[in-house]
Formats: C-alpha cells, structure tokens, sequence
C-alpha cells in the first residue's frame, strides 16, 4: 500500500478513536437536578406525580454531578413514596385484630364492610382491595383465632405487594420507566444544549474515520484479502478483540437492564427522532440508528472486500437496503403517521412479541393497516418462510433481509473466522437451538392462551412469568448481549447458530425440503480448510468438500464465502431439483474405485 | 489381525488408512516424522500468511483417529528390514508389519549451488520447512525466490504478506512456461507484476552469497547480476524422499518403482502417492507426478487392493488446480505448453487480465483435447465427462454453460468464446448454431 494511503488510514483510525472516546466520555458527563417541572412532564399520572413530588423534597433544585448518585436518590424516593403509601393505604395491625374479633372462628367477608364504612378514598381502597385478595377466605373456620388472623395477615402483606404498589405507588416496572424518563429530563449536558454538536463529534468523527481506514482498500488489487488475521488483536481474540467484546457486552448490559444510566447518548438522537417520528428517541431508537449505522458503514466494507464477487455485493447491499428502510426508517415513520410501529421484515419467532396481547391490541385496533400488518406477520411464518426456503434455501432471510444477520455479515464479518468447528460444538448447537424454538413455541402458546381465555395460569405455568424470562434470557440476554458482545469472542453468528428460534425454523425447512445446497466441485478439493475457517456457522465445510459431497446443512445461512475463500474454486452454492441433493460423494478419480461410506 | 503399517501421513498415506479402515478392521499404523497428526500441506502458505491457524489446516481432530483406531506413531523410519518385515525406528523402537504402504512424499531439489546451505536458503515443502522460514524470514527486507512454478508462486505470495519485497528469478520465457502454454503463461507474469513481484525472467540463479555469519546476503545470477538478499527461497521442484530406503532391497530409482497395482520388487510392499516412480507408462503422464489429487488416488487404489480387491492405478482424465495471486486456475485434459502439430486451440482473454480460457483440440477429429480456465470456475464433473466420452470441440462449445462453476450473478462469457471461435475456425461453426 503506498505511503499516501497508510496515513489516510492512520487518520482514519485515529478520528474513529478521537469520536469513541468522546462518545464514552459523554456517558459521565452531566448534571441532573430535579424541577418540579421535569416531574410535571414525565408523569402521566397527577396523582402519582404529586405523590413523587412530596416525596422528592430534599432531592428538589439541587445538582447532581453523577448519574449514580442521582438514580440512585430517585430509587430512594420512589422507596419511600410507596413507604407512605403503605401508611396511608396499608391495612393496620389493629384492623386486623378488629376483624379478627368481629369473625371469632368463622371469617365473614362482611366483616370488612362493617369496619370500613367511610366513603372517603382510603376506606373505598381499603374495602375493595381486601375483597379482592380475600373474599376466598369468606366463610372459611378456622380452629383458634390466631390461625384466622395468620391468613388474614398473609392478605394483608398481597394487598402491600400488589395493589398498593400497583394502583396508589410505584411497581417496579413503573420505577424502572420513571427512573430513565426523569433521568433524561433531569440532565443538563453540553450534549442536550447542542445535540447536533455532539452527534458529530462521536457518530460524524467514527464514520469518518471508518470510511477513512476502510476506502484505502479500494488500492490494493480485487480478491480475497485476509492477510494477517490470525496475526491481529482484533480478529484474533487479541486484547484487542477482548476489549471490543467487553464493551460491546457492557453496552447491552446497560442497554436492556439499565438505560437509565445512558440517557445522555440518548438525548444526542433526539433530534433525528424529532425529524423521523415527532418524538424525543428512546433508548432503542438510539440502539436502531447505532445499528444501521454499523450496518451501512461495514457494509460498505464488506463490499469493498468482497467486490470481486457480484454475490457478495447484491447480498449485503440488500442487508443494508432492508436494515435502513425495513427496520429503521419505515418504523418510525408509521409512527409519526400515528400507526402501530412495525418491522416488516421481522418474522416470529426471532419477533418474540408477535402475539402478546399489547401488540395483537394494537393491531386489531388499527384498521385495515392493523389488520393487514397482522395478516403481513402471518403470512410470512406461514407461507414466506417455507416456499421461500424450498426455492432459495435459508439464505434468502439469514443472509439477505434480517437484522441480526445484517449486523453479523457487516459488523461481524471481520470475526467469522472465530466460530468453533468442532463436532462438540454442532452438537451443543443443535441442543441449544432447537430448545430455544420450542421454548419460544411454548411461550407464545400460552401468551395466545392467555389473549384468548384472559387467565394467565397455563396449565402448570404463568404465561406472563414465562414472557418475561423469555424476553429477559433470550431477547435481550442471548440475541443481544451474547448475540453481539461474543463477536469477537466466538465469531460474529453466536445468536444465529446457537439461539435463533427462527434460524432453527428455517433450518429444519432447509435441511429436509429445499432446493439449496453447496456443491462440491468433482475431486478438485485439497482438504485446506478456508472454508471451514471462514464459515461462520462453524460447518466444518471441507469435511463434506473433501469427500466430494454437497454441503446440506441446517445452519447454513449461504452467506458463501466458503466458496469465495476457495483458492479452487471447489464450492457453489447452487438451488437445483432436489433429486441428488444427498447422495454418494463423487470423487472424480480413479477408475474401479467403489466408494465406501 | 493382518497388521498394515504406513510410513507418512500426508494425503497419500492417510488415504490409505481410512479407506482400509472403512473396509476392514486391520491393524492400521501411521508413522510420521513430520508432524502428529495429518495437515493439509497445501494449506503451509495460508499459516504464514495469517489466513488460518495450525488447528485450522487439520482436516481431522485430532480425536478422529483414535475413534476410528488409526494409531499413530510420531516417529522416523530410519530403516525397512523387507526380510524380517518390519522397521527400525529413530527413536530405538521396532516395528513388525504385515504389510508396508511407503507414503514419504518429497524432498525439495538443490542442485549444487555454491552457498546453498547457508543461513536463510531453503524449500519449503514440509511443516519444518514453515517453521524455519517463520524463523528466517522474521525482519527481512528483501527475498530472492528461484523457480518459476506453484512452490515459487506462494512464497512470493507468503513473503509479500509480511511487506517483505520479492525478486523472483524465472528460468524459462515467462512464469511456468515448462507447463502454460506461453499466452497464459504471460497472463500471470502480469498478474505478478500487478502484485509488485520483481519477475526476472530467463534468468537463473549461479551462486550464493553469504555474511561473516553464515547468512546469505546476495545470489549472483546468470546474467551477472548481484541481487543482495536476506532470504532465498528454493523452488526448483521436489525430488521423492527415500534416502532411507538405501539398503532396504526396495528397487528405486528417483523413485521407489511401482507397478501399476502400486506394488513395489518386495510383496507386500506397496508405495503410493509423491515418492512413487511408475515403472510402466501412462500416456500422457510422467513417471513421477507430485501432485495432491494423485497422491490421493492412489491411497484409495491400495487400500482397495491390500482390502482384497486388487485395483490398477489408473487414473482419470488428468485435472489439476492452482491459484496464482487472485487468479485461480484449472485444468482438465491435457493442454501443453506447446501446440502439437495435430492439434488446434483458442485462447480467450479478458480484457481486465484476471480471467483467460484456452481450449485445445484434436484437428482431425475434433476431439477435445483440454482446458486451461483462469478466473472463471468450471465444473470438474462436465469435463471428466466429456473427456472419458471423448467428445468434440463442437459439443464442449455447445455446452460450456452447463459447466460453469461460477457463483451466482457473476458475469457469463460462454457466448464471446464461442462466437470467438466461430470467428477463427468456421469449420468449427456447424452443430453450435443448430
């Protein structure tokens, strides 16, 4: 490379560094105070928003300089909010006695009505509430009074957990949606004052400095460059490598668990939100523009390493094509045109919530679109996923239109050398995946028998336990942080191979009725293993290639680059009649060899 | 249980022990000097170059042999007792055999250059070969490679990964012009030259020259140039390995003769695959052919025979690949440097100089002959095929698409060759247009 381009790339390197420092940096630099006004626009609830605001006192016009400190004042504050909530609305040990008495041994409902008799606010939330947890007990002996007020005290501890914090103070989930939304309405940063400002220093300087390290490459002759891989930090699992892991992990931590910390990046997007949908960005419209960023970006260095191939180049330009205008820009603009925000693309169950009962609501309410949408979503589980694999195998989603596989086949791609290709590890893959699938079955299952029956006991379950581990473990825990931080850990397909339901479906679609396969090219394999080295669904390819065999695999994403690191043009991916898609290796060779499997 | 014992685990000799093993429950040993466990010794280039890892060119893990009870023995032969049948090896140990299946592969040639054993000159062919240039190489500015064919090729390609320049010293017209016809030849002379190679052609190496340390500092060339040089490598072809043969009874030449059930003077003895000279002829092919997919057949063809079917080598239409920088190559049926009298051809190139065809066929019949394919894939399958069925020209033409190999989307040339050679042979013309 001349000299000329290695300084472009050192530039390049070193903006991208300058905007990824700023942009950490950004994540601590702020002041919170809390106004009465910031309470006034964050809560939907007045009467909430004035209980919050008695008990925000000593936190009130006063400055915080750290993030930590402040979430964890406002965590005091709801505490004790539903403290004196608790006071107001809690049953006293002295009511209970009282009930006690008025039932003797044989506990009557009634009783209730009798002793709280007031029509004010208290006494309604009081009667009601004990009705709701304990009319079971009505009519009910007990053999000493002591047993009847155990019970008794039981209701009362429900009644604390449940409806208390629930209807008159604060659950956790509503804790965990205050917590972010007055935390980005308390901040005061540079990057709130001039968000634009910001946004480029972080997000301008690294995609500058991206294209400036990646254009260089458009020097150095066309075919297959992986030069040094093993010998690089990043590629590598370096410290480099380990680094990017760690805070790509970090990252989603901090994302699905705790956004509350992060809301200073997210106000730098407010005004890309404000132009797409009308609205300040949440945390995952931030998560969205980072991500079609990073695809759009290393997409474009996915084509200018590939750009020999004429596949390599339709494939990701379509990654691209459907992660900006499919996952990103029409979302939010049905937003803004006030109809429910929907993916068209994604497809249960990789689209988890599908079927819970907030989205099927939404839908079924929003007219034709809504009905359409609805029937869109069907029809691709239905229909797309099976004819569209029978005819072009997996790939026409894993490696042409999904999300996940976007990021993975631009972002990634650097690490697909990474996935492990042992037999140990296809079998924990074809354990692990198809647990997930039916996992996510058994989830929506009980998730549409609770839309349909209102219950959310199923059979043996509680579909909204079950929702929620699924989202908690596989949503964010495996998609997101295993799916993305082990990229440079374990290669860039960890989610796809190991944890994608949908992958799983497309796969079993794949492995017994299509037309796809990887064809191995007569006997002209030297058993060199790039292929195998490259696959990123960790097939061990030249297994099957140096048999002469076609390659048909279930986790076969056809991303081919198998075929494109070939140094022998050994392997294609090619849809052809079904008939020969298994069979005997044919090794061409010798004459009167009979092959022996 | 019949013992059967291999000496070499490359592709020839590991052939052989899983095909015994698939047919039979044989004893089967593997001795190997080189490594533990069998590598893929084409894949040498791509560890140096950062491409994959030693773990990555293992075509097996290494539990596969223990699973499919293939012992391995990580040790030298120094000697074969054919009499009392059985080895002495370096470690002290013996070793009885049944039967012997010799698999020692290659030497790299040296042919008596002055300086030829200093410091930083060397071959490469086996994995220590890798690991002394790893060692030698280590902030080297500037090589000097000898030899123009595939070894010459990748250690050009393995040296300018590391930023380390290259002369490259070519006896012949153009690179590998002993086997490209001169057209193609030229094609990846250019391509070199795209890639920064110094090409010295018809130029060869006179004498070395080495430092106060014994390190080689400069080769002086034929045409009395001095090229100063901190690395040299030697790729003047590879002779078979049978020093330790010497007074074994086992009749060589430069290679152990074999006949054509790979059978060597001593029964029981078998050799197979780059250390074999055959002592009977193939038309076409010479007598000593180090290549991967003959090495490979020809374990399939003694494993056959030692499992109790005795099978000839005799292999199919010749076929054989290389890539050459960013141009691969393929080759199916015979296409020689030099057009025979009886033969016809058409060589297409394109204009971006990273794809060629050259098609060679037989005058008088029509019968195609070869191909040589740069840049564009086809399919080895069609072309066994159509040689075995001794088809024309005209038939080849007509079906050219059938065999492309190619991935989807690429860009198709089926139609400019043939219209090409319509344009040059008319005669050809007839059953194409139909």
């Amino acid at each position: 490379m001349p000299n000329g381009m290695r300084v472009i790339k050192l530039v390049g390197l070193g903006l991208f560094v300058t905007g990824f420092v700023i942009f950490n940096t950004l994540f601590f630099n702020a002041t919170y105070v809390l106004t009465e006004s910031v309470i006034e626009d964050t809560f939907r609830d007045s009467a909430k928003a004035s209980l919050f605001l008695q008990s925000s006192s000593t936190m009130l016009n006063q400055k915080d300089g750290s993030v930590f400190s402040f979430v964890s004042d406002l965590k005091k504050i709801f505490e004790s909010a539903n403290q004196n909530q608790f006071g107001i609305y809690g049953i006293t040990q002295e009511e209970v006695l009282d009930l006690v008495a008025r039932s003797g041994k044989k506990f009557s409902i009634a009783s209730v009505d009798s002793l709280y008799v007031g029509a004010d606010e208290v006494s309604v939330f009081k009667r009601k509430s004990f009705k709701d947890y304990g009319s079971w007990l009505d009519g009910r002996e007990f053999s000493s009074p002591e047993e009847l007020q155990n019970q008794l005290l039981g209701v009362v501890e429900k009644i604390r957990t449940y409806a208390i914090i629930n209807q008159v103070g604060f659950d956790r989930y509503q804790v965990k949606d205050l917590t972010y939304s007055i935390t980005k309405a308390s901040a005061i940063s540079p990057v709130k004052a001039n968000s634009s400002l910001y946004l480029f220093l972080t997000f301008g300087f690294c995609i500058l400095g991206a294209l400036l390290y990646i254009l260089p490459k458009l020097q150095l002759p066309v075919g297959i460059k992986n030069n040094g891989i093993f010998f690089n930090v990043m590629k590598s699992t370096g410290w480099l490598g380990i680094f990017t892991g760690t805070w790509l992990i970090a990252f989603y931590f901090v994302l699905y668990f705790f956004p509350e910390y992060m809301t200073n990046w997210v106000s730098m997007v407010d005004p890309i939100s404000k132009a797409l949908n009308g609205n300040e960005a949440g945390r995952f419209f931030l998560y969205g523009f980072i991500y079609t960023i990073c695809i759009l970006v290393m997409g474009g260095r996915m084509i200018i390493h590939y750009r020999h191939s004429k596949y390599q180049i339709l494939r990701t330009t379509s990654v691209m094509f459907f992660q900006t205008a499919f996952a990103f820009l029409i979302p939010e603009v049905l937003v803004r045109l006030n109809k429910p925000y929907f993916d068209f693309k994604n497809i249960w169950p990789l689209d988890y919530s599908f079927f819970f009962d907030s989205r099927l609501k939404e839908l079924t309410s929003n007219g034709t679109l809504g009905l359409f949408m609805l029937g869109w979503g069907m029809a691709l589980i239905i229909i797309a996923v099976p004819v569209f694999v029978y005819f072009f195998g997996k790939r026409w989603y894993c490696s042409w239109v999904c999300g996940c596989g976007g990021l993975a086949e631009t972002l990634g791609d650097p690490y697909r050398q990474l996935s492990n290709k042992s037999v140990k590890a296809w079998n924990v893959e074809r354990w692990m995946i198809h647990g997930v699938l039916a996992f996510a079955i058994v989830m929506t299952a009980g998730v549409i028998y609770t839309y349909w029956s209102g219950s959310s006991w199923v059979l043996f379950f509680d579909s909204y336990q079950l929702r929620e581990v699924y989202g908690a473990f596989i949503g964010a825990g495996f998609a997101g942080v295993v799916g993305t931080g082990f990229y440079p850990l374990m290669g860039n397909r960890v989610w796809c191979r190991f944890g994608c339901p949908l992958a799983a479906y497309l796969g079993i679609i794949q492995r017994f009725k299509s037309r796809f396969r990887i064809t191995t090219n007569g006997g002209q394999c030297i058993s060199c293993g790039n292929c195998s080295t490259y696959c990123e669904m960790g097939i061990d390819v030249r297994w099957y290639a140096q048999r002469g065999q076609n390659i048909v695999r279930s986790s076969c994403v056809g991303c081919g680059v198998c075929s494109a690191v070939c140094p022998r043009g050994v392997l294609n991916l090619e849809v052809k009649e079904e008939a020969g898609r298994f069979g005997k290796p044919i090794l061409i060779g010798n004459n009167h060899i009979k092959l022996v499997e | 249980m019949k013992h059967i014992v291999i000496i070499g685990n490359g592709i020839s000799g590991i052939t052989a022990a899983r095909n015994i093993r698939k047919r039979s429950d044989f004893r089967i040993t593997v001795i190997s000097s080189e490594t533990k466990h069998f590598y893929s010794r084409t894949a040498l280039m791509y560890l140096y170059m950062g491409h994959m890892k030693y773990e990555n060119i293992k075509p097996y893990e290494d539990n596969f042999w223990k699973k499919n009870k293939i012992d391995l023995v990580f040790d030298h032969v120094d000697q074969v007792d054919t009499i009392s049948k059985s080895l002495q090896l370096k470690s002290g140990n013996q070793f009885a055999f049944d039967q012997l299946i010799i698999a020692s592969g290659s030497t790299s040639n040296k042919f008596g250059w002055p300086g030829q054993n200093l410091t930083g000159v060397q071959g490469l062919y086996s994995y220590q070969d890798l690991e002394t240039m790893e060692q030698h190489t280590n902030k080297v500015k500037h090589a000097v490679i000898v030899g123009g064919g595939l070894i010459g090729v990748e250690m050009a390609e393995m040296l300018l990964s590391r930023k380390i320049e290259v002369t490259f010293l070519v006896r012949e017209k153009e690179f590998w012009n002993n086997v490209l016809p001169i057209k193609e030849a030229n094609l990846i002379s250019r391509h070199l030259r795209t890639h920064h190679v110094d090409l010295k052609l018809e130029t060869e190496l006179k004498e070395i020259t080495g430092d106060e340390h014994g390190r080689v500092n400069a080769v002086l060339t034929n045409k009395g140039e001095t090229i100063p040089c901190q690395f040299l490598g030697l790729a003047v072809g590879v002779s078979p390995n049978i020093n330790f043969l010497s007074n074994a009874g086992i009749e060589v030449k430069k290679g152990v003769l074999v006949n054509e059930f790979l059978e060597t003077n001593i029964p029981d003895i078998y050799a197979v695959g780059d250390c074999v000279e055959r002592i009977y002829d193939l038309s076409g092919r010479r007598n000593i052919e180090q290549v991967w997919y003959t090495g490979r057949m020809m374990g399939e063809v003694v494993a056959q025979t030692i499992c109790g079917d005795k099978t000839k080598y005799e292999p199919g239409p010749w076929f054989n690949s290389a890539k050459f920088f960013d141009i691969e190559y393929q080759t199916y049926g015979r296409v020689s440097n030099e057009l025979k009298p009886d033969e016809q051809d058409f060589y297409w190139e394109h204009a971006d100089e990273t794809k060629a065809m050259h098609l060679v066929w037989y005058t008088n019949s029509n019968a195609f002959k070869g191909i040589n394919v740069f840049g564009i894939r086809l399919r080895h399958e069609c072309f066994d095929r159509w040689l075995r069925e001794g088809r024309t020209i005209q038939y080849v033409l007509l079906h050219l698409s059938e065999a492309n190999f190619d991935p989807e989307f690429f860009n198709r040339y089926e139609a400019q060759i043939v219209s090409g050679v319509i344009a040059k042979y008319p005669a050809v013309k007839m059953e194409i247009n139909a």
